[in-house]
């Protein structure tokens, strides 16, 4: 499987402020590779260094097996983009928006090429409506529409369910799937949204201050060994204090109670263990969900090294 | 860089504010026009109090399209600069407020293209904001009160002086002028596009290209040597009006002027040289500036 991005040492400094550290991650072809971190970890930053629209300080970006820097109308021929809000000119139909961007990324430019991008988006029926009269969701398809009109190889998302209602964020969902599946692209897709992410990507990168945690598989990722659970008591104080006390201080979290980061298979004995020892349990909830995961790494530090070991 | 040119330029043609200086010029010209019309025998009479004896009033039909259009114009290219910097300081700027800076800089375009095309873009409309001005202060003042030997008025240190270029010596002149005022409000356009680059709305630009060309102006006029010999040569606002040159014609010894001639075209060409260099340094620095320019919009 062939590399589409390699990133290796990636630094970007603002006078004393470091966005982003060292950081080093590769892509491959196929992939839905979600960029994940809270906000301010340094996913824009990269996304617009990938762009060139931000000059690393440090680092290097090969982008299709060559270097951005010395190939760059090359390898943005074969890229297409969303970077954070689809802002487009409001004063223009989404048929001349489209229009424009198409011609700017170097392609043959038809009236039947960009119907039936916007008809892929649903848009074909508004096609001469201004932009500035756009919903946030139709906005978004058009921004959509834009980076894939000159049939790139790579896209690149930049929080795209951003303002999306439910039903925007399950179309955005079902779009990315169809473009990775379908169409053979891919996919960079950096989000605040984890849930949404998780059910999407095949790979994705975890950062934070600007530094990599963790890149993986998504399977990898999620595996059941790292399952959040916590337990409601009638006396959460005592049973903090019980658990402390025994094995299961191992898995319980610094500074939240009654929550255990453990493999899924051993909540039936610590169940059966508190049970034993008359604790009253209101609630037990379990979750691996990449929220979780991803909170845990980016907000315990203890939990960060405990999963690099 | 045709293409992207014609994109510009559609963009241009779409936007509602583009239309305002054209709206600007027309409403100014044609209050001219009407004051003129209605009144500007009394005008004349003002300007002319001092030179009656030396001039034929039968002979000259003193208020006429050409003359008109120089009164017009001596007012208003004090004015345009303000409005061209209405566009040019929307070229970036105004991408970066809409959003739409980050897409156009992550398109297989280098960042010397954008900056040449938005200049190229900002040149044409300057341009066309000049033909417009020709058509409502020329020839609409030609069809309006007709055409005719024109008069200047010169005021030469303490001295005034007036001028005759006779009817068939003046359409030449007008044709240098607008012209060279081209080149003089380009100038304020690659200013407006510098300043531009380091703003995310226009409000910004604009206000400091209007403030940048007042100063200057201001200093342009102070009449204090040691000004005059250090900072006025280096102003581009000391130049601004040079378009004025071309209707300073060369006299004889006598004093009779000299049909077709030009009083000081060194001064005119050097003129034009200076602005031209102040064009290049500026739209050079734009590049560099904007090649650097982390696009965090």
């Amino acid at each position: 499987m062939a590399t589409i991005i390699k990133v290796d040492n990636l630094s970007k400094q603002y006078g004393d402020f470091t966005a982003v550290n060292n950081l080093s991650f590769t892509v491959n072809e196929g992939d839905v590779y979600g960029f994940l971190g809270q906000n301010g970890a340094g996913k824009s930053t990269t996304i617009r260094m990938l762009l060139t629209l931000i000059k690393p300080t440090g680092g290097s970006i090969n982008l299709f097996g060559k270097e951005l820097t010395h190939h760059r109308s090359e390898i943005l021929r074969q890229t297409g983009a969303v970077i954070e809000r689809p802002d487009l000119y409001k004063y223009l139909s989404a048929y001349n928006n489209l229009s424009i961007f198409a011609k700017m990324s170097g392609i043959r430019v038809t009236k039947k090429l960009l119907m039936n991008q916007l008809q892929m988006v649903g848009l074909d029926k508004v096609a001469d409506k201004k932009a500035a009269l756009f919903s946030q969701g139709m906005k978004q398809r058009l921004g959509i529409a834009v980076a894939l009109v000159h049939d790139p190889k790579l896209i690149i998302l930049d929080e795209p369910t951003n303002g999306l209602d439910p039903q925007g964020i399950a179309d955005m969902r079902n779009l990315i799937v169809r473009l990775c599946k379908e169409m053979g692209k891919t996919v960079v897709i950096s989000s605040h949204l984890l849930s949404e992410v998780e059910q999407i990507a095949t790979r994705m990168i975890i950062i934070h201050k600007g530094e990599k945690i963790v890149e993986g598989s998504v399977d990898e990722l999620l595996d059941p060994s790292h399952t959040a659970v916590e337990l409601e008591t009638t006396d959460n104080t005592a049973t903090q204090q019980l658990l402390q006390s025994t094995k299961w201080n191992n898995y319980l979290q610094p500074d939240k109670q009654l929550q255990l980061m453990m493999n899924k298979e051993l909540v039936p004995e610590l169940i059966n263990e508190l049970v034993d020892n008359n604790v009253q349990i209101l609630s037990v909830n379990s979750s691996h969900s990449l929220e979780n995961y991803f909170l845990s790494l980016t907000t315990q530090t203890g939990y960060v090294e405990a999963f690099a070991n | 860089m045709w293409r992207l040119l014609q994109i510009e330029l559609f963009k241009i043609s779409r936007r509602p504010r583009t239309y305002i200086a054209f709206i600007a010029i027309a409403a100014i010209v044609s209050i001219f026009q009407f004051a003129f019309k209605a009144d500007g025998q009394s005008y004349m009479d003002l300007m002319m109090q001092s030179a009656k004896d030396e001039f034929t009033f039968d002979r000259i039909q003193a208020i006429n399209g050409y003359f008109m259009c120089y009164i017009i114009l001596n007012t208003l290219l004090i004015q345009v600069p303000i409005l061209v910097a209405l566009i040019a300081a929307d070229s970036i700027s105004g991408e970066a407020n809409m959003g739409t800076l980050r897409l156009l800089v992550s398109k297989p375009i280098s960042r010397t293209q954008i900056i040449l095309v938005k200049f190229a873009a900002a040149t044409i409309f300057t341009i066309f904001l000049l033909l417009w001005m020709a058509i409502t202060a020329l020839l609409l003042s030609i069809v309006i009160f007709g055409t005719g030997d024109m008069l200047v008025f010169r005021t030469k240190g303490e001295n005034s002086q007036i001028m005759l270029i006779t009817k068939d010596d003046v359409m030449w002149r007008y044709y240098a002028a607008f012209a060279y005022a081209t080149v003089a409000l380009t100038v304020i356009a690659a200013l407006s596009l510098f300043l531009s680059i380091f703003a995310e709305n226009s409000i910004g630009p604009i206000i400091a290209t209007v403030c940048i060309v007042i100063v200057c102006t201001i200093i342009s006029n102070i009449n204090v040597p040691i000004i005059d010999r250090n900072v006025k040569p280096f102003l581009f606002t000391s130049y601004l009006v040079g378009w004025k040159g071309f209707f300073y014609i060369g006299t004889n010894a006598d004093g009779s002027t000299i049909k077709g001639s030009l009083e000081n075209w060194p001064a005119i060409r050097k003129s034009l040289m200076i602005l031209l260099a102040h064009i290049a340094v500026i739209i050079t620095a734009s590049v560099i500036v904007f090649k650097r320019k982390d696009i965090l919009s």
